[in-house]
């Protein structure tokens, strides 16, 4: 994992102390709401419905066990006891006081970690794999990049007046898990006919209230043109983004307006008018990062564990979780354990601070002092011995950590909707709680197997519903929540946009909805056949004529 | 509207001329973009120096071939986060320009030190703020992490600092 050296340290904390003088001046009425607003942004503070709110960055969704230690504390010293992963690998805390905020980000740069440009028209936090690292499909991890771009746009003085927020997102493996392909900029290492590596550079995907799956500006950027290369990116945006209207200012409008084949030969031309001197520094820094990033010391073990086999046999609830919860791991002997913060009844991607502080020593004393985020709003622990998983599954179970619906229907991804923010037409969280209690049956969830349902509570799209298997979102009619339903969308490497199924449904009725929708996919799958390949087979007609003819 | 330059508010020996304003024997004219073009012909022979004022939307227009003639040019903020002039300064600075850059319009002590990063030294500034606030604002922060900035207040680069051997980027020609 990355550790800050004095110069990470030095900027954090002159960032701390710059803004506990901005909020001094604003509890003392020296500045105005409006003056303040833009500066509280920048260090991810809101004003949402009942409170503030605090967005902390977690870079690449990567954190140890200390940093997520320091998580819960904040959560149990400032908030009410919890806070609330997000899909961009983030944690927000939903109850804060203004003059409580410097003390937190000073506690949050104890160890190092803070909220820079987690808010505000500028490059937000960049996010990447949740399994990078461990995966086994992975060419490269890409963290470090991560890392590289982490500092190269922390208070960019060129680019944190942009037209609109931006957001960029890394795999490094051909199984993509970080939706690139709906970011503004969306980057996949591959490797060319001669086995180098190098950047696929995707522009002007996003969700919000135009949904659009980015376009390919360079099949192959060599590794180490990459910032210069994004630089150039950044300034065609910034001086041709549009201003006039902030529903139009997403980079993606750019590209869609001015066309692909215009938007890129301006950045090549861009690109090619600044050649940047040399890029041996970045090279070196990048290989500085990287080192933070060696594998850690793994064990030589045998693919099969008979500890873990006992326990499958013996244990019908561990294996089920085991079955939902694990992922293949590129070592023998190891596995990925998702996390999931999902269990049936609860809030999508919330955890108490006590919840934060067992994940924290289980990753300490069993996942090699790692743990990660995911956009699904789970918490990962990437590197588990299979010796050690039905301990950890024990531990997590006697916390309320153990739901076994991994990638399953209960898995649900959800925004705060209109429980807390300000920006809602309707509720999320409740939806998602009601359909998570639905499918609460683990050997129906298993029967329908994956599938992504994603929960909106504005046009806005945080829970990201243009992207999910089964999309739901919330609008308000004449003072009325209902909810619209999408089929097909998918952030994966075959990145869709979900149709709309037809005319919306009130709030008590979605679970059934959903629950019908289901029903008619097993109905008419082919063996073995998940959702999101039956719908992409059959299309909407059948779903459609399932929900509205019972209508 | 005060005028800051190197941390202290001095007098704007520049005149501004508007589109119909005869040339009168002043020794520095800034004029708009428009008229820059008009009237080159005229304009490049005057005795006295010469600047420009831009738009920043002015997206076809090629200042290169005037800027080695010109003594200023003039970048509007219309709005404090309208950041469209930070990129056209990094380009005349990228481009070769050395001399006079200056930001006018919505302009907040927070912003000072980016604008100063990217290669503006001067800055049309409201009466609101006192010169303090200017002073400490134009020093906020010590570490960049971007290189090719101008360190005008001595902040210094992280990757250069890091990668000692390596010197930092060549410090670009600065007016002022």
């Amino acid at each position: 994992m990355y550790r800050y050296d004095e110069f990470d340290h030095q900027f954090v904390r002159e960032r701390t102390e710059q803004f506990r003088d901005q909020a001094a001046r604003r509890l003392s009425g020296e500045m105005s709401e409006d003056e303040f607003r833009p500066l509280r942004l920048m260090n991810g503070l809101y004003l949402q419905l009942h409170a503030y709110m605090l967005r902390v960055a977690i870079p690449y969704g990567t954190l140890s066990s200390r940093q997520m230690r320091q998580l819960g504390y904040i959560a149990d010293r400032w908030d009410k006891g919890y806070g609330h992963f997000t899909t961009r690998q983030n944690i927000q805390y939903n109850w804060i006081k203004l003059e409580d905020t410097a003390d937190i980000l000073k506690a949050l740069a104890d160890v190092e970690m803070h909220a820079i440009q987690t808010s505000g028209n500028c490059i937000r936090n960049v996010t990447t794999d949740h399994w990078a690292g461990a995966a086994a499909d992975e060419i490269a991890d890409p963290r470090p990049v991560g890392e590289l771009i982490r500092q190269w746009s922390s208070l960019h003085p060129e680019f944190s007046f942009l037209p609109r927020k931006f957001k960029i997102a890394i795999t490094g493996a051909p199984t993509d898990r970080a939706a690139v392909k709906v970011h503004d900029i969306g980057l996949r290492l591959h490797r060319n006919e001669s086995g180098e590596a190098g950047w696929e550079v995707m522009v002007g995907g996003g969700q919000g209230r135009t949904p659009m799956i980015a376009v390919t500006v360079r099949e192959f950027l060599p590794e180490k043109e990459l910032i210069p290369y994004l630089e150039a990116i950044m300034r065609v945006y910034n001086l041709y983004g549009r201003r006039d209207n902030k529903y139009k200012a997403r980079i993606k409008i750019l590209v869609h307006e001015i066309g692909a084949e215009k938007f890129r030969s301006e950045v090549e031309a861009e690109y090619a008018r600044h050649p940047q001197q040399t890029t041996e520094v970045e090279e070196r820094e990048l290989a500085r990062i990287a080192a933070y990033f060696a594998d850690p010391r793994f064990e030589k073990l045998s693919r099969f564990s008979p500890q873990f086999e006992d326990a499958r046999r013996t244990n019908p609830a561990f294996a089920r979780w085991a079955t939902n919860n694990l992922a293949t791991h590129k070592k023998d002997g190891y596995t990925i354990v998702n996390i999931s913060l999902k269990a049936p009844g609860e809030i999508p991607g919330d955890a108490t601070g006590e919840q934060m502080r067992v994940m924290a020593d289980l990753a300490e004393a069993f996942s090699h002092d790692e743990l990660r985020v995911s956009h699904a709003q789970n918490i990962v622990l990437p590197h588990v011995k299979l010796n050690d998983v039905y301990t950890v599954w024990q531990k997590l179970a006697e916390h309320g950590l153990a739901a076994s619906n991994h990638g399953l229907a209960g898995d649900i991804i959800a925004c705060p909707g209109l429980d807390y923010c300000s920006l809602a037409t309707a509720r999320s969280i409740p939806i998602a709680q009601a359909i998570s209690r639905r499918f609460a049956d683990d050997r129906r969830q298993e029967e329908i197997g994956n599938i992504k349902i994603n929960i909106s509570g504005c046009i806005n799209a945080c829970g990201h519903h243009h992207v999910g298997h089964i999309g739901i979102l919330g609008l308000d009619k004449a003072g009325e929540e209902y909810y619209q339903i999408t089929l097909g969308g998918s952030s994966s490497e075959k990145a869709s946009i979900g149709t709309i199924l037809g005319p919306g449904f009130a709030h008590d009725d979605v679970p059934d909805v959903i629950y019908k929708i289901l029903e008619t996919y097993l109905k008419l799958r082919s063996p073995g056949e998940e959702f999101l390949a039956t719908y992409r087979r059959i299309g909407v007609k059948p779903f459609k004529e399932a929900i509205y003819a019972a209508a | 509207m005060p005028l800051l330059k190197n941390n202290a508010f001095v007098a704007d020996d520049w005149v501004h001329l508007a589109d119909d304003e005869a040339v009168a024997g002043q020794a520095k004219v800034t004029v708009s973009a428009e008229r820059l073009v008009r009237d080159w012909d005229e304009l490049v022979r005057l005795p006295g120096l010469l600047g420009v004022r831009l738009a920043n939307t002015s997206r076809e227009f090629d200042l290169n071939p005037f800027l080695p003639q010109l003594g200023l040019v003039v970048l509007p903020f219309p709005a404090f986060g309208d950041g469209r002039s930070y990129s056209i300064a990094r380009q005349l600075r990228l481009d070769g320009y050395q001399s006079e850059l200056r930001a006018t319009g919505n302009i907040l002590p927070d912003q000072l030190q980016f604008m100063l990063q990217v290669g503006f030294d001067t800055f049309d500034v409201t009466e609101r703020f006192p010169l303090e606030a200017w002073q400490k604002a134009s020093r906020q922060m010590s570490l960049a992490y971007q290189r090719g900035l101008f360190r005008k207040t001595g902040e210094r680069e992280v990757w250069s600092e890091r990668h000692q051997g390596f010197a930092p980027w060549e410090e670009q020609p600065h007016a002022g």
